[in-house]
Parts: C-alpha cells; structure tokens; sequence
C-alpha cells in the first residue's frame, strides 16, 4: 500500500518537475513575475513528493516487506534495525531515490533561502534544476524501479553485502550524495547565469554558499568512507585510488577550486569564465562519477550491479547536460567582459595558481581512472592504473600548491609586496625548513619524502597561523587580541581553520603512508610478536553469535614493557544468508600513531589453529581524521559569515564594480 | 581565439563521451583478465636456480617432457604464496604433479630462507630476480599457478589456491586437463 502510494508519488514528481522545467524559465524570458513565481511552489511540491515516497521505501525496508524486489535483494529480517534503514540507500535504485532526493531538496532551498535573488536568475536556476531532476527521475522510472513487487513473496531476504552493515557507511552515501548533488544546484546557477548571459560579483557571492555547503558534505562523505576503508577493510590503508573513490575525490578537487576562483569573481570581478566553468565541469563530474559507479566500465570494489541498459540511459542523461552546458559556454563565454586586471605578484595570482594545480590534478586523476578503457578502445590491451602513477602525477602537483597556500593569504589583492609578505613568513620557512633538516638526520636511513611531507605541513601550519596572527596583530596589540578575532569575519576564521586542517592531515597522509611498519605472519595461541615496542601475544580465539552473523574473536594482548595496556579484539565474521566473510579489525588509536590488528582464519583443515594475523603500525593516522574534521568545521564556520547571507547581494545597477 | 578555448571543453566531453559510449556498447568484462598464453608452448624462458639453493633451475625443455605440471609463480614477500604454499605442497604430493617455480623479484637469500622454513615442494626453481616472468608469462600479480600439459599452457589462476572454493575450481581444471 505505501510503496504504491510512493510509486505513485513518483510519477507525480516528475510531472511536476516537467512543468518547473518549462514554466519558470518561460517566464523569465518574458518576464511574466506569475510564471517565474510558479518555481516556488512547484519546488516544494516536488521535495515534498520525492520525500513522501522516500520514506514509503524507509517504511518498507523497517517492516522488512518482502514483497518488494528491493527489500528482498537487499534486506534480511534479522538485521540490526540502523541497517534495514540504512540498506533503502544500500541498492542502486534506493541510492538513486535519495540522489532525486537530495537534488530536490537543494532545489526547494534555493526557493524558501534565496529570497535575495533576483527573479529572473532564480527562476532561470530552478527550471534547469528541474531539468536535472526530470532526467533522474525518468530514469529511475523506467529502468530502475525502486518499489517494483516479486510475484512469489520469499519468506526472508538475502541480506545487504555484509561489509555494508557498517555505521560509517550507513552514514557515507548521504553525506557524499549531500556533496555530489549539492554542486548541481552551482551547476543550475551557470547555465542560469549563461542563458541570462550575466555574470557579476553578486552572482558570486550568491553562489558561494551553495557551494561551501556542497564542498562541507562532501569533505565529510570522502572522509568518512576514508575512515570506513581504514578500519572495515583489514588492509589498514586508508585510501586505494580506486576509480570509484576517484570519481568522488574529482568533484572535491575541482569544487575546493571553484570555492576559490569564486571569491575572486566576488571580490575582483574577474575570472568570470573560468569559475562558470568550474562550475559545470564541478557537477559534470559528479555525474561522472554517478555513471561510473552504476555502468560497470571500470573495474572496481564497490560497483553497483552492471546493467548496459542503465549505463546508456545515464549516457545519455550525461550527453544532453554537459555538452549542453559546455555548448552554451562555448557560446557566451566570449562575450563576457574581462574584470579587473591584477600584477604578477598579487592574491588572483595566487589564486590563479591554486586553480591550475587543482584542475591539473583533477585532469591526472581523471586520466588514471579512465587510461585503462582508453587503451582498450586504442589497442585492446588491458592493463590497471595503480598507486604508483598517482604517487608519480598528484603528489608532485600537490607540493607547489600547498608552498603557495602557505603565502597566498599574506599577498593583498592587485598588486601585492613580496618582499614584504616574505619577511612576514620569514619565520614559517625557516622553522620548516630546520624540521625537514632535522628529519633527515633523525630518519636518515627513511624515505626523504616523509621529510618534505612532514616540512610542507610545518610550512602550511605555521605560514597561516602567520596570516592569522598577523590579522588580528598579536605581536603589536597583544591585548587586544580576543577582541580582534570576534571582529574578525567568520569565513577568515574558517578559512583559516580549514587551511590548518589540511595541514594537520598532510602530517597524517606522510606519517601513516611513508612510517608505516607491518609484520604479517601465522600464529598459534601463545605467539607473541614485537612491532614498535609493542608485545603482542595471540592468546587464542573465542567465538559468539551476533544477531545475523556468527563471529570469531581473536585476543590480543598488548604489552608496553611488561605493562599490559589493553587486550585488542579482531573478528572475522561471517554472515550465513549472504555466505560472505568480512573482517573486523581491531585498533589501539593514540595521536602519536595506531597499532592496528586483523585476522584471518585457518586456511584448510591442516591448519587447524593457525590464523594469520596482520599487525600495522601507523604513525600520526589520527591526524588525517583531525585534520578532515577541521576542514569541514571550517567550512561550516565560513559558510556562517554573515555576509554570505545577509545585507549586500544586491546586483549594482551600473555595470562597474569598484575595486576593495 | 576567445572561441577557439572556449570551445576545448566541449570538444573534450564530446571526445571522453565517444570513449565511454565504446565502453557500453562493447562486449567487454573488465573484470576479465585474458592470457595469450592458453593454448600456446611454454615461453621459451630459461632461469637459473636460486645460487642458495641450487639444484635445478627453470628450464621450458624439462617442462616439455612432463605430462602434466603446474607452473607456480611465488615471491617471498608475498603474503598469500605463504597461504598458499601447504596447501599447494598437499596437492602436489596427493596428485603426484610436478611443480616449478617462477621466484619473482625476490632477493635470493630471502627466498632461501622462505623455502627453508616452510619447504621446497618444487622440482624445480628459476631466480626471476629481473622480473622476465612479468613479460614472457604475462603475469599480473603474484602468485599464479599455470596448468601445462605436455608443454601446452591450458589454465591460468590468477592470486593463491586456497579456500573451498578455489581449490575445487582448481582441481575441476586440473581433472579437465587430464580428461582431455
């Protein structure tokens, strides 16, 4: 009954976003207010419908209605209640109404937050929203039912893939949806902007906060599926450049430069082109990625069941809206006025070196992902692109650019003092460059990347800590200091604990990548094994029932100089309905680094008792964790800076901008 | 000019659009991982012995003479080849195979010390220390076990022989060759 009233909600959703897609946008080329007013209702209307039938999908998957093909290929009725919940967006159709979802409501909220907009952009934005909507939901209409019923109702269901039953990735789709879909709604404000064919400040400072929004949720779903490989997948790495983690990590790179270029079209007016750019190819990653992950092209972990059929209708969807959207570029994008002109040395300099570096590594990214269906196509040859390419390409553009946002903040706008900005970081690189010295000599037998790794976070940390410093003038006000950073605006505050977050991370991605000690090996009970000054004795293993799976614990207890510390406790557990294995690993976490244990059972009868064990040591790991966590709050912290809400966002009447 | 850029982008989405259309309409596997090698002679690659270890090396003729055989390539820093080594020693006793050994890119004290401590089930080892297995065998990782029979390469398994379910596909190979 409510799956057929979600159903039904469905169909109506997509009759409404049809007329949203024309009405509106009708209006706003005529300028007829009722038309483009009409955008209001119709995309509430729509978030709500969309909603409606999302819950009725909640609904069946907490009853565990087995009637529903859905349900019964992705659910089992004894499955922790959090997972029945979190298995409605475990599926590709379910994922796919909370992607519908997600672009619905980013729709709604430009209409019921945007009360400052224009009318005619607001209208022009919500019709091609609306377009983006009418693709998906026609899609999931016609090849990817989510409520579709089974003739014979199975009395149980096989269960989500076990390695899913995870609370970071029960949490992990919507986050990273949030972040996905939320670059579409920049989308729809370029092509708006390139149908009006006006693109000013204030539409950079109207579309900023969707897009720090977007980037927020999408730094937070990276890194909380960062998090879930680190600790779900027994290996201890944190992050494989698999293509589907790729096509999440592109959309991240090119919205943190999008978040940049659009400040200097807010401030400077200039850049104009490349951010609209940015802005489309942003979300035409993401709907890269979508159809990556749900065609089956590319090899990887975590794909959705292939369907040809699925992969063309998205193929399509992709043709229509980026080579539409690039085709309108390709069209305005000449006729738009260049902004105001900047000296070699200044912040648009800055910044313009901050946007080449990221879209270059977005373009290295890219080509790794898809070189293997590229040679395929060329000479049939297969091969797979793997960690050693990336540590070749990215890392090598990443070092410039965090050099550069070390000093970009102390560079002014136009024409900046180098000589002076120099002397401000004098400090910053002279500190940072004795902690890489001192690294070499300590560590002098180690690689010597972890040396300018470790250097390059110094000189990040320090450097902006100048800025900040310098900003609120510790050094000449000391007093005043408090006082000075409350008057501070918010989103210096946040870009400052953002840059400082990414410096802490950098720690974490050196340590946990280049120190890292392992020891893999088969023990019996009563085996010890010394890793890092660790004693680690395998005292055996003890087994007990979960609610859907029956598990096998190890025990390991962790000596420090004959002090125990803790008893750490791995598990293999293994799922009965979906007959599949996972690993449970176990960790000692300490900021200083983490000593972390996986096991795996006897291989064959005449092992019995010999279980392999993994033991990993990772230095300064949490780090990466600290550091994405001060990112997002930074985010969060700038997308809070009143100027993004209230007060100026009125378009100039004349066309000229002063300068700040 | 002007136009000229700002139509790169769209000419690059039309280009990567006509790549992936490729990929969908194409009947391919990407998961499959094909070998030249079935059907074909045993490469034409002569290793010498592991000098720790001595005895015989890897040589295609001797090869050639078995009637049935498994070529096992392993590594003594790879941690499934120590999985699958017992399990691998057991088939090789209880079916009375031969079995030789590719020792890829291993440092020759470690791979002595690694067959010193778990056993040499192999009748004979080449020292691939320049990775020439990679090229000639056409080998995607390690470990990986061939079926030759009477010097005709006919299965290839690619990762470790171990668990219910991959030894039985193993043995259902195996049972294949020799029926034929």
């Amino acid at each position: 009954m409510f799956s057929e009233i979600g159903h039904f909600a469905l169909a109506l959703a997509l009759m409404v976003a049809l007329v949203q897609s024309i009405l509106p946008i009708l209006g706003a080329s005529r300028g007829d207010a009722l038309l483009m007013r009409s955008a209001a209702t119709t995309s509430v209307v729509q978030a709500g419908l969309i909603s409606l039938a999302f819950a009725a999908l909640v609904q069946a998957f907490v009853t565990s209605d087995f009637s529903i093909l859905n349900v019964v290929q992705n659910s089992h009725s004894a499955k922790p209640m959090i997972f029945k919940i979190s298995a409605s967006w475990g599926s590709h159709e379910g994922s796919l109404l909370l992607w519908v979802l997600i672009l619905a409501i980013f729709g709604a909220a430009v209409s019921l937050f945007g009360g400052n907009l224009p009318d005619g952009l607001k209208a022009r934005t919500l019709s091609v929203q609306a377009w983006i909507t009418v693709g998906f939901l026609s899609f999931m209409l016609f090849t990817s039912h989510p409520f579709e019923r089974v003739e014979q109702i199975p009395v149980d269901g096989t269960d989500l893939n076990p390695l899913l039953q995870d609370i970071g990735l029960a949490l992990h789709p919507p986050l990273l949806y949030v972040g996905y879909v939320g670059f579409s709604i920049v989308f729809s404000f370029a092509v708006a902007a390139l149908i009006e064919g006006r693109v000013d400040p204030a539409w950079a400072r109207w579309v900023r906060p969707w897009t720090l929004a977007a980037w927020v949720s999408l730094t937070g779903g990276i890194a909380l599926g960062s998090w879930w490989a680190y600790y779900e997948l027994g290996w201890g790495g944190w992050w494989f450049w698999d293509p589907v983690e790729n096509v999440s990590f592109m959309p991240w790179l090119l919205g943190t430069a999008l978040l940049h270029s659009a400040i200097v079209t807010e401030k400077r007016d200039t850049f104009k082109s490349w951010t609209i750019l940015l802005a489309i190819l942003t979300f035409s990653l993401s709907l890269f990625g979508t159809f990556i992950v749900r065609s089956g092209l590319l090899t990887s972990v975590h794909a959705f069941a292939v369907d040809p059929e699925r992969g063309m209708y998205i193929l399509g969807l992709l043709a229509v809206s980026i080579c539409g959207a690039l085709g309108l570029f390709a069209w305005r994008a000449p006729q738009m006025e260049p902004g105001g002109i900047f000296a070699p040395i200044s912040r648009e300099t800055g910044l313009m070196v901050n946007n080449l570096l990221l879209a270059t590594a977005t373009a290295t990214v890219l080509l790794g992902t898809i070189y293997p269906l590229l040679l395929e196509a060329v000479n049939g040859e297969k091969i797979s692109v793997g960690p050693p390419y990336y540590a070749a390409t990215f890392v090598p553009l990443m070092i410039p650019l965090v050099l550069a946002m070390g000093l970009g903040p102390h560079l002014s706008w136009k024409r900046a003092d180098l000589k002076g900005a120099l002397q401000r970081v004098r400090w910053s690189i002279g500190i940072s460059l004795a902690v890489v010295v001192a690294i070499l000599w300590w560590d002098y037998r180690g690689p010597v990347m972890a040396a300018v790794g470790i250097g390059l976070a110094v000189w990040l940390l320090l450097g902006t800590l100048a800025d900040f410093a310098n900003r609120i003038r510790l050094w000449d006000m000391p007093r005043q200091v408090l006082d000075r950073t409350a008057r501070l605006p918010r989103s210096v505050i946040g870009m400052t604990l953002a840059h400082t977050g990414l410096a802490v991370a950098i720690l974490g991605f050196t340590g946990s990548s280049l120190w890292k000690t392992e020891d893999v090996r088969f023990v019996q009970a009563g085996d010890v094994v010394t890793l890092q000054g660790y004693d680690v004795t395998f005292e055996g293993v003890r087994e007990y029932q979960g609610p859907n799976f029956v598990a096998r614990q190890g025990l390991l207890r962790v000596e420090n100089d004959g002090e125990v510390l803790e008893t750490l406790t791995p598990e293999r557990r293994f799922y009965p309905v979906a007959q599949t294995s996972t690993t449970e690993s176990a960790i000692r976490q300490t900021l200083v680094g983490d000593l972390y244990a996986s096991i795996v059972e006897p291989q064959g009868e005449t092992a019995e008792g010999v279980w392999t064990l993994r033991l990993l040591y990772e230095p300064l790991i949490n780090c990466i964790w600290i550091g994405s966590v001060m990112l997002v709050l930074g985010g969060l912290i700038s997308l809070s800076d009143r100027r993004l809400r209230v007060g100026a966002p009125k378009r100039p009447q004349a066309a000229a901008v002063p300068a700040e | 000019m002007d136009r000229i850029w700002a139509l790169l982008p769209l000419a690059i989405a039309f280009v990567l659009g006509g790549f992936l259309f490729w990929g969908l309409s194409s009947d391919r596997d990407p998961n499959e991982i094909p070998s030249a090698l079935i059907g074909q002679g045993v490469p034409d690659m002569t290793l010498d012995p592991i000098p720790q270890m001595g005895g015989l090396g890897f040589d295609p003729d001797v090869i050639e003479q078995e009637e049935l055989a498994l070529v096992n390539v392993f590594a003594s820093w790879c941690v499934p080849c120590r999985a699958e080594h017992a399990p691998l020693t057991r088939m090789s006793e209880d079916e009375n195979l031969p079995i030789y050994g590719i020792n890829y890119r291993d440092q020759a004290d470690d791979a002595a010390e690694w067959l010193n401590e778990l056993g040499n089930p192999y009748k004979g080892i080449g020292h691939d220390i320049a990775g020439r297995a990679g090229i000639e065998w056409g080998i995607s990782g390690v470990p990986e076990t061939f079926i030759v029979k009477n010097g005709v390469v006919v299965h290839r398994h690619v990762g470790p022989i171990v668990g219910d379910v991959v030894t039985r596909e193993f043995r259902a190979a195996l049972d294949a060759a020799r029926a034929e």
